[in-house]
């Protein structure tokens, strides 16, 4: 072994180059990480059968209880998306996932010592994680969907794709997860630590939602719509219930892609200017 | 070449690495020595960007090391074997970093070949013995046939085939005209394969010279005498300008003298001996001898050292137990 010559053919090959390891070089290094480790089809999977799973329930529930509902006002696309309210939380997992792993096993030090310009490391991975998300939650969404109304037309409350809106939602349902999902990488980027960082996307996403309801009805009105979760949810809504005074869809979506921004960069931040 | 200028970083109130300069010359072995927590790792995670330094600046083929176009192809580093993800199989974690520097897939092959891990390449790494993850981090040092490697601590932990391995392996690749910068807390490894060392202790250089010029240079002179009548012979000895301590099995230690001014002595005085050897101290006790007033941690006090380096127990510093 020692005798072998360590770079034979390949020290012609490698050395001569123009340029430098850039962002393309990135892209492909980051996909290969996303789609070596089993934890990335697990959680992927998982978001396709809870969105799917747990909107088919609710237009189970629905379809078997239809009494006392108006078709005018029931909003069909939304009760077959009801998974997303879950399948939210799980894409947040894989998202501080993507960048906290590097941080617990050590990675970092060795794909920042290959590709020293973060930045670059950085816009790579959130990059590559919001396609692979954007492409499974379009596969959950529609799915969830098709499913949904397949039950729903037991009842007679079943929408189409053709209707307003209903195309805008259940594509709207997939920005929604990839949204969710990034605003969990900024703040893994920030927090460096799988726990916590997952524990702080479904305490803004999940808990603050929950928390508040609780507020006096008058306080709610004009603090809730402000919730990510809750402004994000606008886009897969088609229809507005009457004197809502929640944002319209896409204002909504864009309160929630603010509170990803605001996480990315500030990520971007730490990524940048700690110590690895 | 890696260059350090004035070289600083501070944790907190801790001065980890202290104004230092040096240079790592191309084509040979460099040693890096010092005790544990002497900022080693920390001079060397800077020289990668991992550590920002406070102060100074450390440069790479005369550029920082984040200005490299292709940075593995200028340097190639193993400083911790278990920063991979053990989820990843060997074969995509190193095809994962050879593709951020642009390096062909075929490469991969070729690395996984040259370390022995082919049979393994699609297993998990978590599964792998220390041995079988030092070759999979050397390997990923050499993807991009750098003319720079660089090892913090190679031979940590492993079995004495694996120890006999890498330092093969470095020579090997010295040989090949790669300058090779490698530290260790052991002098006795540095002896076999350094051509040039540079020594540190509480993050200040302490020596930078080669090999045979640091033995010489701190070494004493010395001899193992056995004699019925020690008390004689050794008032002679300190008479003569030299002095001598207690051995351990009854001989006497003699410093300070040539052996042949030792044997004259006790020939001239009617002393009979039984043995006169003289003894060379190793690179270790030079080592020991240098680096005794900068250990970071004495074993006097373990429980602080265990706070602080609870992790680095197994490769605690042979002079610890001063």
């Amino acid at each position: 072994m020692a005798t072998t010559q360590i770079a034979p053919a390949a020290h012609q090959r490698l050395l001569p180059r123009t340029g430098r390891a850039g962002f393309g070089d990135a892209l492909r290094s980051e996909f290969t990480k996303i789609k070596s480790t089993r934890s990335t089809y697990w959680t992927l999977l998982a978001l396709v059968v809870v969105c799917v799973g747990v909107g088919a329930l609710a237009c189970a529930g629905t379809a078997s209880h239809p009494q006392g509902i108006s078709p005018a006002n029931f909003d069909a696309t939304q009760q077959s998306l009801a998974g997303l309210y879950v399948g939210q939380l799980v894409i947040a997992a894989l998202g501080a996932l993507t960048i906290t792993s590097e941080y617990s096993t050590g990675m970092i030090r060795t794909s920042l010592s290959v590709q020293p310009r973060r930045g670059v490391v950085f816009a790579a991975k959130g990059v590559v994680f919001a396609v692979v998300t954007l492409i499974t939650g379009l596969i959950a969404s529609f799915g969830a969907f098709f499913v949904g109304q397949a039950i729903l037309s037991h009842a007679h409350l079943s929408a189409t794709l053709g209707q307003p809106n209903v195309l805008r939602a259940v594509i709207g349902g997939a920005l929604f997860l990839t949204a969710c999902g990034m605003l969990a990488y900024g703040l893994g980027a920030i927090l460096r630590h799988t726990a916590a960082a997952i524990s702080a996307a479904i305490g803004l996403l999940f808990v603050l939602t929950v928390l508040v309801q609780f507020l006096p009805q008058s306080w709610q009105n004009s603090v809730d719509k402000w919730m990510p979760a809750l402004a994000g949810g606008q886009v897969w809504a088609t229809k507005v219930t009457p004197g809502s005074h929640q944002f319209p869809a896409w204002g909504g979506f864009a309160v929630l892609a603010g509170y990803a921004a605001v996480a990315i960069i500030a990520g971007l931040v730490c990524f940048r200017t700690r110590d690895a | 070449m890696i260059e350090a200028r004035g070289l600083t970083k501070r944790f907190g109130d801790k001065l980890a690495v202290d104004q230092l300069t040096f240079t790592v010359e191309p084509g040979r072995i460099t040693g890096f020595l010092g005790p544990n927590g002497a900022g080693k790792t920390t001079t060397m995670r800077m020289i990668l960007g991992l550590d920002r330094p406070t102060g100074g600046s450390v440069t790479v083929h005369g550029k920082e090391f984040a200005k490299l176009a292709y940075p593995m192809h200028e340097i190639g580093a193993l400083l911790d074997a278990k920063a991979v993800h053990g989820g990843r199989s060997a074969y995509n974690h190193l095809l994962c970093l050879a593709q951020a520097n642009g390096i062909p897939r075929t490469r991969v092959g070729e690395v996984l070949e040259l370390v022995g891990l082919t049979e393994v390449a699609k297993k998990r790494s978590k599964g792998f013995s220390l041995g079988m993850g030092q070759r999979l981090g050397i390997a990923a040092a050499l993807l991009g046939d750098p003319a720079i490697l660089m090892f913090d601590e190679p031979v940590n932990g492993l079995d004495p085939e694996g120890i006999l391995w890498i330092r093969n392996l470095m020579k090997a690749l010295a040989a090949e005209g790669r300058t090779i910068f490698v530290s260790s807390h052991l002098m006795s490894e540095m002896e076999n394969t350094a051509d040039h060392l540079l020594v540190i202790g509480r993050g200040r250089l302490i020596a930078d010279c080669g090999v045979a010029e640091f033995i010489k240079r701190n070494s004493v002179q010395s001899a193992r005498v056995r004699t019925p009548k020690p008390e004689i012979l050794a008032s002679l000895i300190v008479a003569a300008g030299g002095s001598t301590v207690p051995g351990a099995d009854g001989a006497l230690v003699a410093q300070g003298l040539p052996v042949d001014q030792i044997g004259d002595l006790a020939f001239e005085n009617g002393i009979r001996l039984h043995e006169l050897s003289p003894t060379q101290a190793s690179l270790e006790e030079a080592f020991m001898e240098l680096t005794a007033d900068s250990v970071e941690f004495h074993a006097q006090a373990p429980r602080q050292r265990d706070a602080v380096q609870a992790d680095s127990t197994d490769r605690m510093h042979p002079t610890g137990v001063a």
